[in-house]
């Protein structure tokens, strides 16, 4: 299993074990991890999945496509590190991932 | 000045659930109109994922969210309904009694229902939206902040910044250019989401130093009284300015809010509406909630549910509607009066 870490915006830190193959915003939902909204459903559609990776690991993620850059500029507060986490696809090379969510969703 | 509309039922939310509710009002020849604050039919459908597949509609291996809802639209065309777009229902009061209900539905935009049932269809409430985290922010909006142009001519002589990237940003960059003293664009990367010919245009004007784009983001806004003076754009090199600007036009998109239905004195449950599973009726009598608003035991906020809801809640309508009235269970493949309804057979 692959353990990801969500630590919410008051520093709050959850560590669930995330299914290979699922996306990172379905491990939150699963494991109702407060934070992450998925208004939309996983469909990169509203950016309420928004998330800050760990800078640890920004570099060892895929780069988020044109679709999820476009969805990006609705999220609230972007940074560097901003991702959705619906697009973001579990597996073993993600154990121990760390994100953050942000303040709010969108 | 107030517009008064007298009908059967009031329909709030005009996604694939509202306009099916349409459809079976309009078989039991209860009249519906159907307000949204969105300015087109189909709601998350349409405002969400227009163009992404649906695979879990009976009968439609595969359609998209944009093909239902012109679908449902040319379904329901025999019953004539008519839109209210781009107005948000601020109150709805209950008039009558719980056995002949009766409701006055008020908007926004200064339109009074009279009726005897409400519907709420309203999803996951109203498209509002979205603002940037911009600290005080509030203090401006609606005096030199805005989410949204209705009067171009407000933003004549003004100094304006328009936030975001998509088509909303540049069509209005494109649109205000012309009356404002100066527009500055301010977007977090170089690329746009927006149609190619109006980057283009937006770009030629920055060429000719007819406008300035800014990328990176505003951070603080500053000025007195509701009144902008300056905004300070920090740019992706980490450095920041402040650029003068009179008016701002963030536009992030949409969200969803509950918004006042929380006020109709309506029994909630976690921002959603509880209702039973015969008729799908909320706590007043003649309100009844139907799709992803409302909330049952073993609810699933699937399209499918919503569309056995309003079968159901339309057939306690009809009672309220027309109390005088027998109901007879009729099939549309069959009944010779509900194909003369339908314009067929």
């Amino acid at each position: 299993m692959t353990k990801i870490t969500f630590i919410d915006h008051a520093g709050k830190s959850t560590v669930v074990d995330a299914e290979d193959g699922s996306t990172v915003m379905e491990t939150a939902i699963r494991n109702d991890v407060p934070g992450i909204e998925a208004e939309c459903g996983g469909s990169c559609s509203c950016a309420t999945c928004h998330v800050y990776v760990d800078e640890a690991w920004a570099g060892k993620l895929p780069k988020a496509g044109p679709l999820e850059e476009d969805m990006l500029d609705f999220a609230y507060d972007v940074r560097p590190n901003s991702r959705l986490s619906c697009q973001i696809t579990v597996s073993a090379a993600l154990d121990g991932l760390v994100v953050t969510t942000p303040e709010k969703q969108g | 000045m107030t517009e008064h509309i007298k009908t059967d039922a009031v329909i709030i939310g005009a996604g694939p659930v509202g306009l099916f509710a349409v459809f079976e009002l309009g078989l039991l020849d209860i009249k519906a109109h159907l307000i949204d604050i969105l300015d087109r039919a189909g709601g998350q459908c349409a405002e969400l994922y227009p163009e992404k597949p649906i695979y879990d509609i009976p009968g439609f291996p595969e359609v998209s969210g944009q093909g239902l809802v012109d679908n449902l639209m040319k379904q329901i065309e025999p019953f004539n309904p008519q839109f209210h777009f781009s107005e948000m229902v601020t109150s709805v009061e209950n008039t009558g009694t719980a056995e002949a209900p009766s409701f006055i539905v008020k908007t926004d935009n200064d339109k009074v229902f009279e009726c005897k049932v409400v519907l709420i269809a309203a999803g996951g409430g109203s498209f509002q939206p979205k603002k940037p985290p911009i600290a005080g922010i509030e203090a401006y909006e609606g005096k030199s902040v805005y989410y949204a142009v209705r009067k171009m001519e407000a933003f004549r002589g003004k100094k304006v910044m328009i936030v975001g990237g998509g088509d909303s940003a540049l069509d209005w960059t494109l649109n205000l250019h012309p009356l404002a003293e100066r527009i500055t664009l301010v977007h977090r990367r170089d690329e746009f989401r927006a149609a190619p010919h109006s980057v283009n245009a937006m770009r030629e004007l920055v060429a000719a130093g007819k406008m300035d784009l800014m990328i990176g983001q505003v951070m603080e806004v500053k000025g007195a009284n509701g009144e902008l003076s300056h905004a300070v754009v920090r740019g992706n090199d980490k450095t920041s300015m402040d650029v003068a600007c009179t008016a701002m036009l963030p536009f992030f998109g949409l969200t969803m809010k509950l918004g006042p239905i929380a006020e109709w004195g309506l029994h909630l449950h976690e921002n959603l509406v509880p209702v039973d599973t015969e008729k799908f009726e909320t706590s007043t009598p003649g309100i009844f909630a139907v799709g992803d608003i409302n909330t049952y035991p073993g609810k699933l906020k699937l399209i499918l549910s919503g569309f056995h809801e309003v079968a159901l809640a339309a057939q306690k309508a009809h009672r309220y509607v027309y109390p005088n009235k027998k109901l007879t269970f009729q099939y549309t493949t069959s009944s010779t009066s509900l194909q003369k309804k339908l314009g067929v057979g």
